[in-house]
């Protein structure tokens, strides 16, 4: 119930604001609002956050992957630790930025060079994390399951990866917030479509209006994501965890 | 008598197992040490903390192949085993870690008997975080015959557990072996425990471990009194001191 006062008193401030400038450049919440709903109608807003949505889809997936076998190898062996935590030092400094050009000047104005730009820059942070996921990995539990001749998807199922739920709750959270943010820069710079391109054309018009209505509704995707996808998945690997007995 | 495979005795031949300290000296823990242990047969190894019996039964139960020597072990195999902690999956009920750890087409097993037999029938929905030190023995001890083993090892499996309970789990332990009739190494550090349980003691010496006084017990096990348990614990301290000086 707080969060809703909360919010009423953001929007009425807004209003309030929008009235006393009474500007071009701050549309009050009804403005904005019959936009989205006109957007929304005109299909123009569901196409435009559908394009940005399947980007980061694709590449935190690919993210994902990549940086959990690599934070695995990393965590679990010395020699693969030593070798690969300079390039991990250089990838987690590379600004997004600087990525993002090299991928559209290597690969190209095209998906491919979008997507993989933004997986790459996601990447180190996971694997960041996973590498300490692997490294507090329970021997004990690892020796048990061998003992007692534990098939691969057994172990895998029963015995890794809910030690590295924690874990993967943390990237996915964070990663999330990082693919988010840098596929609008990656969409703003080079793709004909999708939230970013629209924010950017936007942009060049002064179009207000158009900027709020597509960031409002960015924002309540993604609140709608994380709180009816990431949390709930959260708490169910967080079920055994000790509760009142 | 020996009939095809299932009643092959127990041999372990440690000709010598050394290990790496954390400063890169090589330490010898076992040197020379011959076990034989008959067919359905309970055997202890008693030795002072830090000789080395972990390290046996870790070898014993396959978990360690860096070691010089042979072992060959009773049936066809199928271990259960015991460990000092219970090292139960802390996100998995008491009944999904006995399961788990059944072989694949064993998996809907009825283990309803030896639930009882442990007194674990009202905990099986609750987690190990739920449990008392007591409860968790009995689960892991539960979970080691669930698998209704060839070979079981058992490492100090009564280690910090108040008097009553540790006699009672004994009382369960002899049972359930003397049900089975599988063949059992049990690992402590208390002359009397041994006593009491086994069909045949092995005392061991301090590093590098080896075998000193060997002693088969008369049957039956477990219900022996206060004054034979005595009587036979100074013989194998005299034994002891003998070899020792």
């Amino acid at each position: 119930m707080t969060r809703i006062y909360s919010l009423a008193i953001l929007i009425a401030g807004w209003a309030l604001a929008a009235a006393l400038v009474q500007s071009r450049l701050l549309p009050g919440p009804l403005t904005v609002g019959t936009t989205i709903l006109a957007d929304l109608r005109s299909g123009e807003l569901p196409f435009q956050m559908a394009c940005t949505l399947g980007r980061v889809i694709i590449s935190f997936a690919i993210a994902m992957i990549l940086g959990i076998a690599a934070g695995y190898a990393m965590g679990r062996s010395k020699t693969a630790d030593r070798y690969a935590d300079p390039w991990l030092t250089v990838l987690l400094n590379m600004p997004a930025l600087v990525t993002i050009i090299f991928a559209y000047i290597w690969i190209g104005l095209n998906e491919t060079a979008a997507i993989l730009a933004v997986a790459v820059n996601k990447l180190p942070n996971v694997i960041v994390i996973m590498r300490e996921g692997a490294r507090a990995l329970d021997p004990e539990l690892d020796e048990m399951a061998r003992a007692f001749k534990f098939t691969l998807l057994t172990r895998l199922r029963h015995v890794t990866i809910p030690q590295f739920a924690p874990y993967l709750a943390a990237c996915s959270r964070s990663g999330l917030s990082i693919v988010w943010k840098i596929v609008l820069v990656v969409e703003l710079i080079g793709r004909p479509n999708g939230v970013g391109f629209v924010l950017g054309s936007a942009f060049s018009l002064f179009d207000m209006t158009q900027i709020l209505s597509y960031a409002i509704c960015f924002i309540v995707l993604m609140l709608v994501i994380e709180g009816y996808l990431v949390q709930p998945l959260e708490r169910r690997a967080n079920r055994w965890r000790r509760r009142p007995a | 008598m020996q009939t095809a495979g299932d009643a092959a005795p127990l041999e372990l031949c440690i000709d010598s197992k050394t290990y790496l300290s954390a400063d890169g000296t090589p330490v010898e823990v076992v040197r020379g040490l011959e076990l034989r242990l008959e067919a359905g047969s309970f055997g202890a190894l008693i030795g002072p903390s830090g000789c080395g019996k972990t390290t046996i039964l870790r070898i014993a139960a396959g978990l360690d192949p860096d070691f010089r020597g042979e072992i060959r072990t009773p049936g066809a195999g199928r271990l259960g085993i015991v460990f000092q902690e219970p090292r139960l999956l802390p996100w998995r009920t008491v009944e999904q870690n006995i399961r788990l750890a059944l072989p694949a087409g064993d998996s809907a097993a009825d283990l309803t008997e030896l639930v009882d037999i442990l007194g674990l029938g009202s905990h099986l929905a609750r987690y190990p975080g739920e449990l008392s030190l007591g409860l968790a023995r009995r689960t892991a001890i539960a979970r080691a015959f669930a698998v209704r083993p060839d070979f079981l090892l058992l490492d100090e499996p009564f280690v910090s557990l108040d008097q009553a309970i540790a006699d009672r789990l004994r009382d369960e332990l002899v049972a359930l072996t003397t049900r089975t009739r599988v063949t059992t190494l049990f690992v402590t550090h208390d002359l009397d425990e041994a006593i009491q349980l086994s069909d045949r003691l092995f005392l061991l010496s301090d590093r590098p471990t080896r075998i000193i006084a060997e002693k088969s017990l008369p049957p039956p096990r477990g219900k022996r009194d206060k004054d034979v348990v005595a009587s036979i614990g100074d013989e194998m301290r005299r034994l002891v001191s003998q070899v020792a000086g």
